[in-house]
């Protein structure tokens, strides 16, 4: 079939689903910091919440869209949408599985094979900066402008040691192009050790060093300077209301996707299973069998009166996933999908969890872990790894 | 397909250029300048030269315009004024850039021919691989001479900066 027609299908696949899920992400990052914090979260738009980002979405579109005096107009009003379409263009070079055939049609699940992808995110994760820088030096608000210096000065000195520990794998794999870094991740050592950078490349420190990268490079806590609300307001968003408060919003959490997409890529073997294939075609079966049992069985003895209807609903919903997965010819193709973005989700839920444990770093501090300590353990580690492929590679 | 990108991005280009020039404001003009990088690294894709695409998307308006915009936004430069003290440039400066432009564009047409492939030095390909495996051997000496020279400039930076904190 046509390349450019098997792309749009891909793309108005994978557009929506991402949006979907930066909605979605947030739902499950208020429920786990609640439950972190021994609370509940959202519970009442829907059953347990659900209908919560919907209800969000709504209530966005509806607000009024209020622009403070003195702003520069076309740079406010532009700043969110740059960094929203930085974040979201990111999703063009993740590969999500190896060339599958679809009805017939052969293709890679994924939209773009460049081969120089890893650059492409690199050079987006840059230009990211001028969302945030303009939206705060346009506000005409010195805690924004306070918030857009801060992260200026962090996403620039944070890309150093984030570009130095993804050089490592790019190493090994001897190419910029993400889905050759996973293909060479393939196979398993000694019949049970996954064949991924982080355990048989001993990349384990350059692993480190670009997760904390990659807190810093997201705003995250325990990196979120540029919006410290008890410091800054709300950083480099505080004038902003209505849907463009919510494009940088969409923005943070689709840079967080991007950033948990390559270091599964690079790092954990992309779509490439924990264990021998053998296993690992039945494990989500088994994954979402075993959440459709236990719905059922905490629906027959309902904590909640309303969870008598809810949990037995999910887990009808769960065991079709769990048939789906056993189905010959579709089943192969969702098992890829599984696995890679049951490693995003787990890195994902690794961010959420961060954020519900530690404090915020003061600044001196902040600037003084990228300068003096990630940066010389991303060189060091570099230098190893180069090392260690020039004398042990075929 | 590749004629229309070409255009469209070297109208941008273009356009962007001018804006720069134009604007009263620094931060617009560093803007437009952000923009003609952009479209330049279009361009060197439209050319095959992909590495130098990205290199261009990374350090040229990932890093070094970030910097840019972060000092003209800590000094809080403002919109400039017109003066009208520069005579000579008011009256000659436009005929002088016609003539720059005139006498580039004969140059550029009579030097080079429309049928050669671009080829630049040694390098004959613009992938990732191909653009390092020149630079590691070809040109081991220049790549080697110029970071130390980035290193002195490194150096000499950070030795002015030292002196102002005393």
């Amino acid at each position: 079939m046509d390349y450019l027609l098997v792309s749009l299908i891909k793309m108005a696949i994978i557009a929506p689903a991402l949006l979907a899920t930066l909605a979605y992400i947030v739902w499950v990052e208020r429920k786990v910091i609640a439950h972190v914090q021994l609370r509940v979260g959202p519970y009442f738009v829907g059953p347990h919440g659900l209908l919560q980002p919907i209800a969000d979405a709504i209530k966005l579109l509806t607000k009024e869209d209020f622009i403070p005096s003195g702003v520069n107009h076309f740079f406010y009003w532009a700043a969110p949408w740059l960094g929203l379409m930085f974040a979201v263009t990111g999703i063009a070079v993740i590969p999500l599985g190896p060339v599958v055939n679809i009805f017939g049609v052969e293709t890679n699940l994924g939209l773009a094979d460049l081969n120089i992808g890893l650059l492409w995110i690199l050079g987006l994760a840059g230009m990211g900066v001028y969302g945030i820088a303009l939206a705060g030096w346009s506000s005409n608000n010195k805690y924004a402008l306070l918030g857009a210096m801060r992260s200026a000065a962090q996403m620039i000195s944070y890309e150093l040691p984030m570009a130095l520990a993804l050089a490592a794998p790019l190493l090994m794999s001897n190419s910029l192009n993400l889905r050759e870094v996973v293909n060479t991740q393939a196979g398993f050592v000694l019949g049970f050790v996954p064949n991924w950078n982080l355990f048989t490349g001993f990349q384990i420190v350059g692993f480190v060093v670009y997760m904390i990268c990659a807190f810093a490079e997201t705003n995250r806590i325990p990196f979120d300077l540029p919006e410290a609300e008890n410091e800054l307001v709300a950083g480099f968003h505080s004038e902003y209301s209505s849907m463009k408060f919510a494009a940088f919003f969409m923005a943070e959490y689709c840079n967080m996707v991007i950033v948990c997409s390559v270091a599964t890529a690079l790092y954990l073997g992309g779509w490439h299973p924990i264990v021998p294939p053998t296993i690992a075609q039945f494990v989500p079966s088994l994954v979402f069998g075993g959440a459709a049992a236990l719905l059922f069985f905490h629906g027959m003895n309902p904590g909640r009166p309303t969870d008598r209807y809810s949990f037995p609903v999910f887990g009808a919903i769960m065991g079709g996933l769990a048939v789906l997965f056993l189905l010959p010819g579709i089943g192969p193709i969702l098992n890829h999908l599984f696995w890679f973005l049951g490693k995003v989700g787990f890195l994902l839920f690794f961010f959420i969890w961060v954020r519900a444990t530690l404090p915020r770093f003061r600044y001196d501090q902040l600037m003084k872990i990228a300068w003096l300590f990630l940066f010389p353990v991303a060189l060091l580690n570099l230098v190893l790894t180069a090392a260690g492929v020039t004398l042990f590679s075929k | 397909m590749d004629l229309v990108l070409f255009l469209t991005f070297a109208l941008i280009a273009v356009a962007c250029g001018l804006n720069m020039a134009l604007q009263r404001h620094p931060v617009s003009s560093a803007l437009s300048l952000i923009g003609v990088m952009v479209s330049l690294a279009v361009l060197y894709v439209l050319l095959g030269a992909e590495f130098i695409a990205a290199a261009q998307l990374v350090v040229y308006s990932g890093a070094i315009m970030v910097l840019f915009l972060f000092v003209i936004m800590l000094l809080n430069a403002g919109a400039e004024k017109l003066t009208k003290k520069a005579g000579t440039a008011h009256f000659l400066g436009l005929p002088l850039l016609l003539i720059l432009l005139g006498l580039s564009s004969w140059v550029i047409t009579t030097a080079t021919s429309h049928a050669k492939p671009v080829k630049f030095g040694a390098f004959t390909a613009g992938g990732p691989r191909e653009v390092g495996w020149e630079l590691f051997t070809h040109y081991v000496l220049p790549f080697e001479v110029t970071s130390i020279l980035i290193l002195i400039a490194i150096a000499g930076a950070y030795r002015l900066a030292n002196k102002e904190m005393d």
